[in-house]
């Protein structure tokens, strides 16, 4: 996994709430065997038109936001579906931090295990950083993950609540499963006591 | 110790380890996998020259891309076949149960784990899939996954989690006659809204709840993820036990007697603290439909479609005004008054043989309206095979609808089943999301009966004025 300690950028204003992940990237991409090449989906129905072009009145169509870093998002943002992808179709298209009121638990996840960092802050908030980023280009935020706060174009500075466990994997970019498996003899003296305790827990066959 | 909630129980008893900041290490005792999101995991597993930890504890199936039509022809497009192929591949070298597609087993992943008694109360289940909050009826902590998380599951058969609050729907009094599980979630999620669980493992109590049956259990605990919470939970009871008994996966024998016993302690204490609770009288109940694009926009049949205005939020004003123009409605319509084109009875939601049945008592001996074309997609073969025993699929075909090969379906169009622009669906699915069952297509949410009604009137009805008529 990629690590993020800082970031600086433009951030994308996308003021509607419940954006679920049929949105984010619609069915048609998740026929692929491979995690790559999944950002010409992403938003893929408010993105382009029905013959294919781009919708100009899409944000991440207009020029000040087509390398977008940011994105800020409505409540709820992520909803519906586990699909990985559409963690995958956000980063592969630039994106690595969202910021928003709230996110379903299951994106939530995906996200950070992508190397992407998902803030959450007040709704006042949200929508005082939304305006700014209607500014477009001119309009730079930046997060520092150490000191876990977002700086605003207009200098102002807002602190975000975070797991420790999540912040150490995502500032030193840790690969979970591997430091899953180094407790190794652990999982096994679960294992052990389990079925001591409960034989009925191996399916039959 | 202090009292415990049915999930601190299920919760505790599956610790690993725990890190300083809380974020614990959970054992999982049930993995199902499809063919969408597990191919990335298992080219995850290969590239680090990793194994699969308990491959007994996993069990693959197709659904979501299969074609619900004729499946001796195979697979016409090459990217689902593809995956599908993939999934066999991956199934074969790492040594886990496959359903295929010839397989009368295969269906819909949350359909055939209860089926098979491979899901078991007590158990931690997850799945790359939402919906894997459909296990919670049997009291086993289920819940939906990433890719990652497949392959961290896969490799170590344990999860990072950080626990999740408390939350409890108490469902006091009876469900009127006509009112369903289907009706009931709806109206739990118009109620909570689709954020209102974030953070929290419900658990779903009360006479209402203890009333259903264990497939109407599944069809509430299914929604909890459109209600944003992580699982859904229903204490296991007699109902349970008995479903389970004699299922090809279940324990026997001694076994089974020492489950049942482990089985009956699991239950919230007297006393035992929820972070949240709501409560809602099931009497008040009447059948449900929805009306826009996300699953909280659900309102009595007998209503009429709202004025984006008449909500408080301005965030909520703007996004039910978006609603009605993808959804092509003007405020003030009667429900009643909807016309549409396509009705769907399928789905991890309502696609067991109750729902089968539930349609087949509505349409029996009636025709579908000339505007609408129906298809039927059995939830697994043994459904699709108990139906054509029970005579269900002989009368679902006599009204007119197209009787299909188990899979996910129109639920969420990946295979060829899918809403053209601007057509409108009765469907018993889950999710009513823009473009959800094809591009451009528009999708009410409601019960089998209710899609039933639908289905022979060719409008949105209240099934309780043609079962009574």
């Amino acid at each position: 996994m990629r690590a993020l300690k800082e970031l600086t950028g433009v951030a994308a204003p996308l003021p509607m709430i419940n954006v679920d992940t049929d949105m984010i990237i619609p069915k048609q991409y998740l026929k692929t065997i491979s995690r790559d090449g999944l950002g010409k989906g992403l938003f893929h129905s408010m993105r382009y038109n029905d013959d294919g072009t781009d919708n100009p009145d899409f944000v991440l169509n207009k020029e000040a936001y087509k390398n977008a870093d940011f994105l800020i998002a409505g409540d709820n943002f992520g909803c519906g579906s586990s699909r990985e992808h559409a963690a995958w179709a956000l980063e592969d298209f630039g994106i690595r931090c969202v910021i928003s009121s709230s996110f379903s638990d299951i994106f939530y996840n995906n996200a950070f295990k992508n190397g992407m960092l998902l803030i959450k802050l007040p709704q006042d908030v949200i929508d005082n950083l939304m305006q700014q980023a209607e500014y477009g280009s001119n309009a730079k935020f930046s997060v520092d993950l150490e000191s876990q706060t977002v700086t605003a174009p207009d200098g102002s500075e807002h602190k975000f609540e975070l797991d420790e466990f999540r912040k150490h994997c995502l500032l030193n970019g840790l690969d979970e499963i591997a430091l899953t498996l180094e407790k190794d003899a652990c999982i096994t003296g679960f294992e052990k006591t389990a079925s001591q305790k409960h034989s009925w827990l191996s399916p039959a066959s | 110790m202090a009292a415990q909630t049915l999930y601190d129980k299920i919760w505790d008893a599956h610790v690993v380890s725990t890190e300083p900041d809380g974020t614990c290490l959970i054992y999982i005792d049930r993995h199902l996998v499809h063919e969408v999101t597990s191919a990335q995991a298992f080219s995850g597993l290969r590239h680090n020259n990793r194994q699969v930890r308990r491959p007994e504890l996993t069990l693959a199936v197709v659904d979501h891309n299969i074609p619900t039509s004729d499946r001796s022809k195979g697979i016409n497009d090459p990217e689902s076949k593809l995956q599908v192929d993939t999934l066999r591949t991956n199934t074969d070298e790492f040594g886990v149960e496959y359903y295929d597609e010839q397989d009368v087993r295969q269906g819909i992943v949350h359909i055939i784990g209860p089926e098979q008694g491979f899901t078991l109360p007590g158990t931690t289940v997850v799945c790359g899939d939402s919906h894997t909050a459909t296990h919670g009826a049997f009291g086993a902590l289920a819940h939906g996954i990433g890719t990652s998380e497949v392959e961290h599951v896969l490799a170590s058969q344990t999860l990072l989690q950080n626990k999740s609050k408390n939350m409890q729907v108490l469902v006091k009094g009876k469900l009127p006659d006509g009112v369903t599980a289907k009706d009931l979630t709806l109206a739990i999620i118009a109620k909570t809204g689709t954020a209102g669980g974030t953070g929290h493992v419900i658990e779903y109590r009360g006479e209402a709840i203890s009333d259903l049956s264990i497939e109407g259990r599944m069809t509430l605990c299914n929604m909890a993820i459109e209600g944003g919470a992580r699982a859904g939970l229903v204490a296991p009871d007699e109902k349970t036990f008995a479903y389970l008994k004699g299922r090809p996966k279940a324990p026997r024998g001694k076994d089974w007697d020492e489950a049942v016993e482990y089985w009956k302690t699991l239950k919230t204490d007297e006393g035992a603290h929820f972070d949240l609770t709501v409560e809602i009288d099931a009497s008040s109940i009447a059948p449900i439909v929805t009306w826009g694009t996300s699953p909280e926009d659900a309102l009595p049949i007998t209503d009429t479609v709202p004025d984006p205005k008449s909500f408080k939020d301005e965030h909520k004003q703007t996004a039910a005004q978006r609603s009605l123009d993808y959804m092509g409605l003007t405020a003030g319509t009667s429900l009643s008054d909807i016309e549409i084109d396509k009705v769907f009875i399928g789905s991890c939601t309502n696609g067991r043989i109750e729902d089968l049945r539930a349609v087949a008592k509505v349409v029996e001996g009636k025709k579908i309206a000339e505007n609408v074309s129906a298809m039927v997609v059995p939830g697994s073969g043994l459904v699709k095979k108990q139906a054509e025993e029970e005579g269900i699929a002989d009368i679902l075909k006599s009204a007119g609808f197209d009787w299909r090969e188990p899979g996910c379906s129109m639920c969420l169009g990946m295979n060829p089943d899918r809403l053209k622009p601007q057509e409108r669906c009765a469907s018993t699915s889950n999710r009513n999301f823009e473009g959800r069952q094809g591009h451009g297509g528009r999708t009410h949410l409601m019960s089998p009966a209710m899609a039933a009604a639908a289905a022979v009137t060719g409008k949105l009805t209240d099934v309780r004025t043609i079962v009574n008529s």
